[in-house]
């Protein structure tokens, strides 16, 4: 019960200078063709159990923090913010995945999620974190393989 | 064996945890309707979105931790300080009828000044100008008990801050802060207080983010928080660069939450997570 909303949202206290970022200062640019992102972002398949670890770790995708997944019934405290991500890769390609993950605000330009692969256009990013994304490319393309066995 | 045993205790906890939380879900949340063209229908104390625990120890003044803080207060009330010979009391005599509604009414406009100000800042004024007295560094735990301690004085009583003539452009700065979205997580308060308040957020139901229960008992951190510092840790956690306490920022920020809470009634000490 201690752990709070706080909590939640802080996905890199104590591991601030571990999270692995991009590469400082480039500004990262996406190859957005009809809403959705269809070359990997690394040029290569990602890991879906890489992926599965990205997604539930709390300092990097945190994504259960507003998402239900009845596969991961096992974890704790499924948020209630965002849809249920059940047969996610039966509604959306995966080159729209890719999108939503990295920057969601490109298709629902209202969603408060978060973009997970942009680092720049934020508004009073804390010092350790300019020019920095959520997530790398890499991370990226392994919570899609994850997502993708969300039939 | 050890660590199974651990284990275990987490399982038990984590279980009752999840009966607490779905109790508090399922459980009608209290409020008070909001006056005309204000953005909630409904306004609602975060302490009808703890759980059932949380708001016993609240609810019992032997109990609530933060008494704790008024108790010491009150008898710093008392003291002399500062080069002037004089204590709160000096001036204000009895604060159980001389503080009554000032608490509510904060932050509010100070002509000298041109400017709000509110508690922390008001009693460090008085302490430097009327005793001659150091002002109390923000967070320190006298200031904090100070504050909680002349808050208290109005609890029970409806939130009543002024928000027209030349509070308004204060109103707006924060309104706009209110609004605006920080840092990497890119999130407003808004994005949570407004749009998703009762929705379960990992392991918390989210508020409205009123502050009626400010200064309050903070569970995780076991001591009395002032708002400026929650303001703080909200920001933080977005990965954003907080304003500084006591910021104009952050005092227009509190001035315009306080209407989001308008008629709440103070809880001050509250407990909260």
């Amino acid at each position: 019960m201690r752990r709070s909303l706080a909590a939640a949202f802080a996905l890199c206290l104590s591991a601030a200078g571990a999270c692995a970022q991009e590469p400082a200062k480039t500004p990262i640019t996406l190859d957005i063709a009809n809403d959705s992102l269809p070359k990997s972002l690394t040029g290569a398949p990602g890991s879906a159990a890489a992926g599965k670890k990205v997604f539930l770790t709390r300092t990097l995708g945190n994504c259960l923090a507003c998402h239900q997944v009845t596969s991961l019934k096992s974890e704790e405290f499924h948020g209630e913010f965002g849809p249920s991500l059940d047969g996610v890769a039966g509604r959306y390609t995966e080159a729209q995945l890719r999108l939503i993950v990295a920057d969601p605000k490109r298709i629902f330009t209202d969603t408060v999620m978060p973009a997970f692969f942009k680092n720049e256009g934020l508004s009073r990013v804390r010092p350790e974190f300019v020019g920095k994304s959520i997530l790398t490319a890499a991370q990226v393309e392994d919570v899609i393989a994850f997502l993708k066995t969300l039939n | 064996m050890l660590s199974r045993y651990v284990g275990l205790a987490v399982a038990v906890v984590v279980a009752a945890s999840f009966a607490t939380l779905a109790y508090a879900q399922d459980a009608e949340r209290k409020g008070i309707a909001a006056p005309p063209g204000h953005v909630f229908k409904t306004i609602i104390s975060g302490y009808e979105f703890r759980s059932k625990e949380t708001r016993a120890l609240q609810d019992d003044d032997l109990e609530n931790p933060g008494f704790l803080a008024v108790e010491r207060a009150a008898d710093v009330w008392k003291k002399v300080e500062g080069t002037e010979g004089k204590s709160c009391m000096s001036c204000h005599g009895q604060a159980e009828t001389s503080m009554k509604g000032v608490g509510a009414a904060m932050p509010k406009w100070d002509d000298k000044l041109k400017k709000p100000v509110n508690l922390e800042q008001r009693i460090n004024i008085c302490r430097t100008e009327k005793m001659k007295a150091e002002p109390w560094a923000f967070k320190s735990q006298a200031l904090t008990d100070m504050t909680t301690f002349v808050r208290f004085q109005s609890r029970g009583m409806p939130v009543a801050v002024k928000t027209d003539g030349p509070m308004s452009p204060w109103f707006e700065r924060g309104k706009q802060t209110y609004y605006t979205r920080y840092g990497q997580l890119d999130l407003a308060c808004a994005s949570c207080h407004e749009r998703n308040n009762g929705k379960f957020m990992r392991a918390d139901f989210l508020s409205q983010g009123q502050t009626n229960g400010f200064p309050t008992y903070r569970l995780r951190d076991q001591r009395v928080v002032p708002l400026h510092e929650r303001f703080e840790g909200c920001m933080f956690d977005v990965r954003a660069e907080p304003f500084k306490p006591l910021s104009d920022e952050f005092l227009a920020l509190e001035l315009y939450v306080a209407w989001r809470g308008i008629g709440l009634p103070v809880e001050t000490p509250a407990v909260r997570n």
